[in-house]
């Protein structure tokens, strides 16, 4: 920095001392460039290594399997009304599994949020825990708890919905709290000098300044947990996703199937998608007007 | 909320306020109760009173003592009577011929030392278990009678099983389990077996301080060769693995991130006068996005193999639609008059862009994109168990085996560390690159902050 004291710079001198710097900015700016590129570049080469396929020969035939998936599919047209009925149940189940999923998550989410979040919590030392606890849950990826639970509780729906809520409540509990930094306090306090329990005063003074948001990240974590539930359906947890695998492990000749079961979740994920994006626009919305006036 | 009308008479107001009153409550309990019946439905639909029948207790149990402590098997072949130790059973874990730990004592007879006055002997002919406050067993394991066992008097208690080509004694020093062809003991130690070194290894056995005083003796390279290239937990293939998953989820996120920038750009409605390509490139996104991962990751598959190129691929494909829909909003909050500015000091259009838009982006799009470095590298494990890749598939591999739960809770305890350590990485990088730029930036902070669009 220029010491003040000193006699003021010429502008030959101001000029020189800036073009030092952007030079030096220019230097570093490459230097880091260069880095990323060739750290992209070293990634990509160690991944192509140690792929089965190469990639410069699977770009050729990243449309092949779609390619014999639709064409089955469309030779069976006819079909193809009577597979979307058949796996309807199985999207059922995969929805279910999410939903419940969600709730029972956004459920234990509020609860580690509101006992983590200082001057909501009824044992302030116990805070550091509670965050603990929800960072945990929200490491840990789905399909572990579900693999372990498989192998517990037999396949099925519920070893893929506990999992799935364990994440939630981690990923959930971790918003919740922001939301709740931002909560008043007041309410709380009103109720607590007339005498009300920690219940009261969360169910009474909290929840209703948070719920709105609360509800909106529930939505878009439903959406996220849809996918997941999808996912762990392949590895055997019940749902479309395990018909899924089932069509495709017998290979040509039941394409028409996974080309039904493809379009089902295709069609659920952007409907959900779009629904939620317009709930949550109208949740946020409203909450804000609410506040205003 | 509505406008009050200021001269309404008091019953109307009254009427009004208890309508309003009533609306609340009955909405108040409504809720709950929905969610209620639809948990009830839930638990009716998955079968769980059905649970309790199908979930088995033997395999918790196996799991949980599994994952804190090891056995090592005693097996002596009836057949030729050769005798053989062995950790876990397993070939990797087995003593050479004539070794064996100092509680076995191999010979014409055989003595194992359960400890607690527990002793198995296994001899040429019976095979003889002592048990402390309950007698001697004897076997005899014969060709054509089956295993002839001789009990002390009195009833069977019901940890000792027998039949006619079985005897299977379980006490809390270890189990005896004796067939026609083999008679076997398993003695079970708590932690994990050989972590560091296997017993092919001149540094077995060895404490920490002896091993620490010949690694400073020159024979560092050997010992920590020894640690790699263990055989029974692998740690060379798990660093790989790792290593792949974290690949997975480096080159996915960039790669997406640098290939949903120009893109965002087309569906931004400022930035792209012309309407139908826009529209093209928001149903890009949508129909990315929509195709889910599994999706993407099944379809790659067929195309690459299993590795970790397809992970990176089904990553870097769901996530450009994600980025190119969070930018292009982005885009559209941008301030126009910064660009404007620049515009009039006479800045060509790259220049406006450069300097005009990227810089209002930037904190977005970092956070962002770290924001999803780290739940991608979920993600990557998620996809490695479906593709092959990664350590998601060793973990696969290693509860499918249904044995190894030691290596389960050592792989899991390795993804937890893996993810907690991304999460804070990368919310320690978003603060030193956002909010360590100084006060030009944090006018950004609150508008990304009402954004809902946050992650996994």
């Amino acid at each position: 920095m220029a010491d003040l004291t000193a006699a003021p710079l010429s502008t030959e001198q101001i000029r020189n001392q800036y073009g030092e710097m952007i030079r030096r900015k220019r230097l570093y700016g490459g230097i880091l460039l260069v880095l990323f590129v060739a750290l992209m570049v070293a990634g990509f080469r160690t991944a192509d290594a140690r792929n089965a396929g190469s990639f410069s020969d699977g770009i050729g035939r990243i449309f092949d399997y779609p390619a014999e998936v639709l064409s089955e599919a469309g030779e069976k047209l006819a079909e193809l009304s009577g597979h979307l009925v058949h796996f309807f149940p199985a999207l059922i189940e995969t929805l279910n599994i999410a939903g419940a999923a969600t709730l029972v998550g956004a459920i234990l989410g509020s609860f580690l949020s509101l006992l983590s979040t200082r001057g909501m919590a009824p044992w302030t030392s116990l805070i550091p825990l509670f965050r603990r606890i929800s960072d945990i849950c929200r490491a840990i990826p789905e399909i572990v708890i579900a693999l372990v639970l498989i192998f517990l509780l037999g396949g099925g729906p519920v070893p893929a919905m506990i999992a799935i809520a364990i994440h939630t409540a981690g990923a959930l509990g971790k918003l919740f709290s922001e939301v709740n930094e931002n909560a008043s306090l007041k309410p709380i306090e009103g109720l607590e000098s007339v005498g009300g329990t920690w219940g009261q005063r969360m169910w009474l003074g909290v929840i209703p300044q948070v719920g709105p948001n609360y509800v909106s990240y529930a939505l878009l974590r439903f959406e996220i947990n849809i996918r997941a539930s999808a996912i762990l359906g392949f590895v055997g947890a019940g749902g479309i996703g395990y018909e899924l695998k089932n069509a495709m492990s017998w290979g040509q000749g039941r394409y028409d199937e996974a080309a039904a079961i493809f379009l089902l979740l295709f069609i659920t994920i952007v409907a959900v998608d779009q629904l939620s994006g317009v709930l949550r626009d109208r949740l946020i919305l409203g909450a804000r007007t609410g506040a205003k006036t | 909320m509505t406008i009050i009308e200021t001269d309404l008479s008091p019953v109307t107001l009254k009427q009004n306020m208890s309508r309003l009153f009533f609306k609340k409550k009955l909405f108040n309990f409504a809720l709950p109760a929905l969610v209620l019946t639809y948990l009830a439905y839930v638990f009716l639909s998955f079968d769980m009173p059905g649970l309790w029948a199908r979930a088995s207790l033997e395999n918790a149990k196996t799991l949980v003592s599994d994952t804190y402590s090891y056995k090592t098997h005693v097996t002596r072949d009836n057949r030729d009577a050769s005798v053989s130790v062995a950790i876990e059973g397993e070939r990797k874990g087995a003593y050479p011929e004539g070794v064996s730990p100092d509680w076995v004592t191999l010979g014409e007879i055989t003595v194992i030392d359960l400890e607690g006055g527990h002793q198995v002997r296994f001899g040429p002919q019976a095979v003889e278990y002592d048990i402390p406050g309950y007698g001697l067993v004897r076997a005899t394991p014969t060709r054509h009678q089956g295993v002839q066992a001789e009990l002390p008097a009195g009833e069977v208690p019901d940890w000792i099983s027998v039949s006619k080509n079985r005897l299977a004694i379980k006490t809390e020093a270890g189990r005896l389990t004796v067939t026609r062809n083999r008679s076997e003991v398993f003695r079970y130690f708590t932690g994990w077996e050989l972590f560091f070194f296997t017993l092919d290894s001149p540094y077995h056995g060895l404490g920490l301080g002896e091993v620490l005083l010949r690694a400073a003796g020159g024979e560092a390279g050997a010992i920590l060769r020894d640690i790699w290239t263990n055989k029974m937990w692998r740690h060379q293939d798990v660093a790989w693995a790792i290593a792949e998953t974290l690949l997975m989820a480096f080159l996915g996120t960039i790669g997406a991130g640098i290939l949903a920038l120009p893109l965002a750009f087309l569906a931004a409605r400022n930035f792209n006068p012309l309407g139908p390509l826009r529209f093209a490139a928001r149903r890009l996104f949508d129909f990315v996005r929509g195709v889910d991962s599994l999706i993407w990751t099944v379809v790659l598959a067929r195309a690459f193999g299993p590795g970790p190129l397809t992970g990176a691929l089904a990553i870097l494909i769901t996530d450009t639609g994600t980025f190119g829909k969070i930018f292009s909003e982005a885009l559209e909050n941008v301030d126009e008059k910064q660009i404007e500015g620049l515009a009039s000091t006479g800045a060509k259009p790259a220049q406006r862009y450069r300097f005009g838009v990227i810089p209002q982006i930037t904190p977005v799009l970092l956070s962002q994109l770290l924001y999803f470095l780290e739940s991608n590298t979920r993600s990557a494990t998620i996809i490695g168990a479906i593709t092959g890749g990664g350590i998601g598939l060793l973990l696969t591999q290693a509860i499918i085996t249904q044995k190894d739960w030691e290596e389960v809770a050592y792989y899991i305890t390795l993804i937890i560390m893996m993810v907690m350590i991304m999460d804070w990485f990368s919310g320690w990088l978003r603060r030193r690159l956002i909010q360590g730029k100084g006060e030009g930036d944090s006018r950004l902070e609150p508008k990304e902050k009402t954004k809902v669009f946050f992650l996994p």
